[in-house]
């Protein structure tokens, strides 16, 4: 599923970053940020309009992204 | 021995700025790299040899891929590429011991680029609080480069950070085999590190309030309402004070001079000249002082992002906010925060929409002319009615603002989604000594770029208004007869729509370098002499008699856009490096005064008759 969907509090791990082209500048710094495989992830908290931006867990930080960035990355639910 | 030099490089929030702090104390220096608009911060220190240690503090960034300029500036910088930067010596990468996963990764990335290096492993008090193990030795044979245990704000760790440069020597990492970056870290971090939580609790308990979708903004608001209650009631004594000093000070010159030019130029364009930037300087310390706390607590982030989708319906970014709201004290810090926002179409309209947030230069021509024309009575029982005209012309500004926006996003051509990804930082205890440098260093910056500016207007203006002299037998104000004058009187065709007497249109040319010279200098048109107090107050009455309420109307709504500001247009130059960029400023800036002066003198007079 994508991260966008995730439910709020719920574990899950990273699958993969969807690339949105050939020379993805916003995928490769979700990977550098840490959004690669097998990484733990959790959505902690949305944005008070439109549940908009989504704030992730990702490692021992929190990124704030929108639903576009969010939906590039593809998490499956469950403890790593 | 020769001097050193030493370069830190870190992700943004591994307190990267605090070591460097505590590194130098006050020696520091703040410009731009040559040709783009990324901060260049150096200092320097004696080391216990006696030798003199130079510390380049550069942009903190997520990686050397290079998508920003900061990032270019931070890789090349490394290598050596940039001219007019030696190579540094010793790299030092700054980690927070509370972010490894994180940080550890760019570590990885500057080690690969082979240059001598240390890892200065910070923020370790906060690390133990949580009950994070780290253990050093394994960590350093791991990286294969010297670890230092540093405490941002406390001087032993970076004595130690010192110490360790200083006397044995840094040598280039071995090369190792290239692995992927991600399955180091985890490799690292599970010989290394223990950790029992991968967040701070108090973190996530203060998010669940600050972050909640219905508590959130109404915090935010008030916090907001707290700040600007203290820029503009606590400023008020300073304030008074520091205009007091000035008019002393131009009357000790008056009293102590002969009369004649040079008293005329040192009085009026010298000091009174200083004296009207000089007072707003509390404002803005103020203004600066909450901005760092919140900045340094952690608040700002959580800040847009409480407000990034509201802003991106206007076509802003949430991290707009912070520049914007600096905008309401004065327009060139405004613009000088808006560095933080990577994304440069961003940048662009965040600038271009910074001057029409009402900064405090407006007030006084506000205070003015809605002192003259508009009755003060209260209204629903408890606002007063001056107060909410203000209000109303504080919300034209920022309603005009979201709607350019909103078209130049329309405008686009290049109409990708523009990306949040903004880090959520720990929250902390904002420290003293920092915050004082901070505030040191952005006063410094805010008065150093002005001050030329206002300088070289004033001088320009008082020349305009002061030459060719009115003759023995004048019966005008002496004005009247300057070169300002006859510009004055040239113009009036051009601002007769609009409602403006030739008086207004004299005032318009002293009112470019600063708004809120306007206000002397009609005092000047009409012949008032005194304090700024006083003026104003026989203004009041003259205008009040003299204007139509449309004219005063039309003056207001120009005033909510006219970018009479050099001091600002210059900023714009300085941070954009672009003429083209001002112009269109300007333009699009006089063209909406004119016209929403044009539709207020109008309609005013179709109602009044």
């Amino acid at each position: 599923m994508k991260l966008s969907e995730l439910p709020l509090h719920r574990p899950a791990v990273v699958t993969e970053v969807i690339d949105s082209g050939p020379d993805d500048r916003v995928g490769r710094r979700l990977r550098e940020l840490g959004f690669v495989t097998d990484e733990p992830v959790k959505v902690v908290a949305r944005g008070p309009l439109f549940g908009e931006p989504i704030l992730i867990q990702i490692g021992f930080t929190r990124f704030a992204l929108r639903r576009a960035e969010a939906a590039r990355v593809l998490v499956q639910q469950g403890q790593a | 021995m020769s001097g050193l030099i030493i370069a830190l490089v870190g992700n943004p929030n591994c307190g990267k700025t605090a070591l460097f702090n505590q590194l130098t104390g006050s020696r520091q220096k703040v410009a731009n790299f040559a040709g783009v608009t990324v901060e260049r911060k150096e200092g320097s220190f004696t080391a216990p040899s006696g030798r003199t240690v130079q510390v380049l503090d550069l942009p903190g960034t997520y990686s050397l891929d290079a998508l920003g300029p900061d990032e270019v500036i931070t890789r090349d910088v490394c290598l050596g590429k940039v001219a007019g930067v030696a190579l540094p010596d010793v790299i030092v990468c700054v980690a927070d011991a509370t972010n490894l996963r994180l940080h550890l990764r760019f570590v990885l990335e500057i080690r690969r680029l082979g240059r001598p290096m240390v890892l200065a492993l910070n923020m370790m008090d906060a690390a133990a609080k949580r009950g994070i193990k780290i253990d050093r030795e394994a960590l350093e044979a791991k990286l294969g480069i010297p670890v230092i245990e540093t405490v941002a704000v406390m001087t032993k760790g970076a004595r130690a950070l010192i110490e360790h440069i200083d006397t044995q020597g840094v040598e280039a990492p071995k090369a190792t085999e290239e692995k992927d970056p991600h399955v180091e870290v985890r490799e690292i971090l599970s010989a290394a590190v223990v950790m029992p939580r991968f967040t701070a609790k108090i973190d996530d308990q203060l998010d669940g309030i600050l972050l909640n979708p219905w508590l959130g903004i109404p915090i935010l608001l008030v916090i907001m309402f707290v700040m600007f209650q203290a820029v503009f009631a606590w400023s008020g004594p300073l304030m008074d004070g520091i205009e007091g000093v000035f008019g002393w000070a131009a009357e000790a010159v008056r009293g102590y001079l002969p009369e004649g030019l040079l008293q005329s130029f040192i009085a009026d364009a010298l000091i009174s000249g200083v004296g009207s930037v000089l007072v707003f300087l509390p404002q803005i310390i103020i203004l600066f002082a909450f901005i760092l706390v919140l900045e340094e607590s952690g608040y700002l982030p959580r800040a847009a992002f409480l407000l990034d989708t509201l802003m991106g319906a206007a076509g802003l970014t949430g991290r707009a906010f912070i520049p914007l709201l600096s905008s309401f004290a004065c327009a060139i810090p405004g613009v000088m925060a808006t560095r933080s926002i990577h994304d440069i179409r961003d940048r662009l309209t965040t600038i271009m929409i910074a001057p029409l947030m009402t900064c405090s230069a407006r007030w006084p021509v506000y205070i003015l002319l809605v002192g003259a024309f508009v009755p003060e009575r209260t209204v629903w029982g408890f606002a007063s009615f001056r107060g909410l005209i203000m209000l109303a012309l504080v919300f034209a500004g920022i309603f005009s603002a979201m709607i350019v926006s909103w078209v130049m996003k329309l405008i686009r051509r290049d109409k990708t989604d523009s990306v949040l990804m903004m880090e959520l930082p720990s929250y902390r205890l904002p420290n003293l000594r920092n915050l004082g440098l901070g505030l040191w260093e952005r006063a410094g910056i805010f008065m150093r770029r002005i001050t030329g500016v206002i300088f070289a207007a004033n001088t320009l203006i008082w020349v305009l208004a002061t030459f060719p002299r009115a003759p023995a037998n004048a019966t005008l104000p002496e004005i009247d007869y300057s070169f300002a004058g006859m510009i004055g009187h040239a113009m009036e065709p051009l601002f007769r729509p609009i409602g403006f007497g030739w008086e207004i249109c004299i005032a318009l040319i002293p009112g470019m370098a600063a708004r809120e010279v306007a206000v002397s200098a009609l005092g000047t048109v009409y012949a008032i002499g005194g304090s700024e107090d006083a003026v104003a107050n026989q203004l009041s009455g003259v205008i009040a008699s003299q204007w139509s309420l449309a004219t005063a109307l039309s003056l207001l709504a120009w005033y909510v856009f006219a970018p009479q500001c050099l001091s600002t247009l210059a900023v714009i130059k300085r941070e954009t490096n672009s003429w083209r960029f001002v112009g269109l400023t300007t333009a699009y800036l006089f063209a909406l005064a004119y016209l929403a002066a044009f539709a207020t003198y109008t309609v005013t007079k179709m109602i009044t008759g």
